[in-house]
């Protein structure tokens, strides 16, 4: 065995320097390549998915745009086409999920694996210190998931595209609003932030819980409880939102609320009462001429002609990156308020 | 210079006290051996030394005054915990990468040579080599972090003899070469006689004894005489009392200057017997200076 010189205790103390951040680079790669490398097997099965609908999507719209004549039946095929891929629109909400799978697989292991498996014990006990050890390892991961989601949000971006167009209205072509509550948080920074918010909630949850299934389940619940809740509750505040007596309102526009007046008082919310309708507006009669059903437009035709208005709250679509940006930089504040708990938690926890 | 430095040490989890009130000094250039029943703190003061826990009362510092867990403690310190856990998915070759990436000092040739020499083989998992081959990678590991101090807790209990037996050479080789201090927790007493010349008694959460054990061997002695009289040592300093037929053993605290009386014999004391009367005795404590306790009344253990 080679015989080893104790070096000087003395000068070594004095010019104590702590052990360099980057030499986590390797341990965090090798520790966590197998989560890491599990993400991008989804995003990739992901993206050839999204690539491969994508591209059918964007052809039907482009037929459906380019067809000249719009009245002619051929032209009205391409249009029913395009339309009639409903289902690459619904899908969508598939894709919700991904960021809270991401964040509960790879965040919450972090800390829960160690804890559960007395690791710890070996890894807080290193020269490089455990509260170093903790913020290194959590901030690498975040950043490489939070670029991940972001690149695969680019992707999602550009498959919805034909939706938000603005001409579509009078094509008659399917349009969706950017803002609506399922598409809203899929594009834009809103898809990397979600990401970064459930990385972070994870690797709360795996040092509060100390184990790793249990973790990641709290992780998936406590993510689910803050996207619908901002969702449902918080997004439609983040600017005044317009209100309107027009019935020509934008397709592209996120309708928040809709209530009628007459004579300047509040007669209802929402749809109309069926007694109403039947009253002022009796729809016609079946097996008549007319075979299509009166379209909610034209039902608010029929009674504003009787005295009453339509109101709609609503988000127009150019506040679709003032939004983002807003629901980024909370999400953004509270990633690191949580990553910055977890690491004072594993700083100051008694074992 | 003191490695490990108590006073009034206190851990609590939850309402139950696991160590209290413990106060000791141990020196460097020592093997210290803790050593106490299942539950009586030994972890809980390794993990107060290695700053893995935070004390609920009174002050814990090492290797001459820093607070346990700061950088430059760790730097100083390398902890081999019960059960020696490793990433098992890890192999022992990345075991070594990973524990020189995360110090500043680490001697990779000497552990590779040291894994060379217990026939450990760089690229197996270290889950699964067998149960003495990953305390001695954890040990190889600790020891290549060139610390001031080695803090091992039950480092031997789940070992065979022939693996206990090279864990504690390895131990001892590191001491005699570097100088390490080293403190181990142990309830394998036979392992001690051998190793340790610093002894700690813990019980029920107590410091018991704490003293060299050159110097607690000197203080005391085994009397042997007859049973009847054994009650007159009442107020003496008896630590235990064993009792066979006629004969009576009396474990005094007396040097082999004392006077021995008449029909007693009066013989030197080895660690092991030492440290069973001791744990045998929860009231019973030996502290060096003022913390000394008052001698509590022995009880009789017939044989």
């Amino acid at each position: 065995m080679t015989t080893l010189t104790v070096p000087a205790r003395s000068e070594q103390d004095a010019s104590l320097r702590p052990v360099p951040w980057r030499r986590m680079a390797w341990v965090t790669w090798r520790q966590h390549r197998l989560a890491l490398g599990g993400v991008a097997a989804l995003l990739g099965a992901l993206a050839m998915w999204l690539w491969i609908v994508g591209r059918h999507l964007h052809h039907a719209y482009a037929a459906a745009t380019a067809c000249h004549a719009a009245s002619s039946p051929a032209c009205a095929d391409l249009t029913s086409s395009f339309n009639g891929m409903y289902a690459a629109l619904a899908n969508g909400t598939a894709l919700q999920p991904v960021p809270a799978l991401i964040g509960a697989f790879v965040g919450a292991p972090v800390l829960a694996r160690e804890m559960e498996s007395g690791t710890f014990r070996y890894a807080w006990t290193q020269g490089f210190g455990r509260w170093r050890w903790a913020l290194a390892k959590l901030v690498a991961l975040a950043v490489v998931v939070t670029a991940a989601a972001g690149a695969i949000s680019v992707l999602i971006a550009w498959y919805y595209q034909p939706y938000f167009a603005t001409g579509n209205q009078t094509l008659s072509l399917t349009q969706v609003s950017p803002l609506t509550p399922a598409l809203f948080d899929l594009h834009g920074v809103a898809f990397a932030a979600w990401t970064l918010v459930a990385f972070a909630i994870g690797a709360l949850a795996g040092i509060l819980i100390r184990r790793v299934v249990p973790a990641i389940v709290a992780t998936l619940a406590a993510y689910t409880g803050l996207a619908v809740a901002a969702a449902t509750l918080l997004r439609q505040h983040y600017l005044t939102p317009l209100a309107t007596s027009s019935l020509n309102v934008p397709a592209s526009a996120w309708i928040t609320s809709q209530w009628w007046t007459k004579g300047g008082k509040f007669a209802f919310t929402g749809l109309p009462p069926m007694q109403l309708l039947q009253q002022f507006c009796p729809a016609p009669p079946l097996g008549s001429v007319t075979r299509s059903k009166p379209s909610s437009v034209s039902l608010a035709q029929c009674l504003s002609r009787h005295g009453y208005t339509r109101w709609t709250s609503y988000q127009p679509a150019s506040r679709f990156w003032p939004f983002q940006w807003i629901e980024g930089g909370w999400l953004l504040a509270l990633s690191m308020l949580l990553i910055a708990a977890t690491v004072w938690l594993v700083r100051r926890r008694a074992t | 210079m003191n490695v490990v430095e108590a006073s009034g040490l206190g851990k609590r989890y939850g309402r139950t006290w696991a160590l209290r009130d413990c106060s000791l000094a141990i020196p460097a250039g020592h093997v210290a051996a803790l050593v106490g029943p299942n539950g009586a703190g030994k972890t809980t003061l390794l993990n107060l030394a290695v700053g893995l826990a935070a004390p609920s009362a009174g002050d814990v510092t090492v290797l001459g005054g820093r607070p346990p867990g700061s950088l430059a403690a760790l730097d100083g310190i390398a902890f081999v915990a019960q059960d020696t856990p490793l990433y098992k998915n890890l192999s022992a070759a990345e075991m070594l990468h990973l524990t020189r990436n995360l110090n500043r000092r680490f001697d990779r040739a000497a552990a590779e040579a040291r894994l060379a020499e217990l026939g450990i083989p760089l690229q197996r998992k270290a889950g699964r080599l067998s149960g003495g081959q990953q305390a001695q990678l954890a040990l190889t590991l600790a020891l290549a972090r060139r610390p001031r101090l080695l803090v091992l807790d039950e480092p031997v209990a789940m070992l065979d003899p022939i693996a206990r037996h090279d864990f504690m050479a390895t131990v001892l080789t590191a001491m005699a070469d570097d100088g390490v201090s080293v403190l181990l927790s142990s309830h394998v007493l036979a392992e001690l006689e051998r190793v340790a010349d610093f002894l700690i008694l813990l019980s029920q959460g107590h410091v018991q004894v704490a003293g060299e054990v050159d110097d607690l061997l000197a203080s005391h002695r085994v009397l042997t005489g007859p049973a009847a009289e054994a009650a007159k040592y009442a107020e003496r300093p008896v630590v235990h009392v064993r009792r066979a037929e006629a004969q009576a053993h009396l474990l005094v605290r007396a040097t082999a200057d004392d006077p021995v009386p008449p029909g007693w014999e009066a013989h030197p004391v080895g660690l092991e017997e030492l440290a069973l009367a001791y744990l045998r005795e929860p009231g019973a404590a030996a502290l060096p200076g003022p913390a000394r306790r008052r001698d509590a009344e022995p009880s009789e253990v017939t044989t």
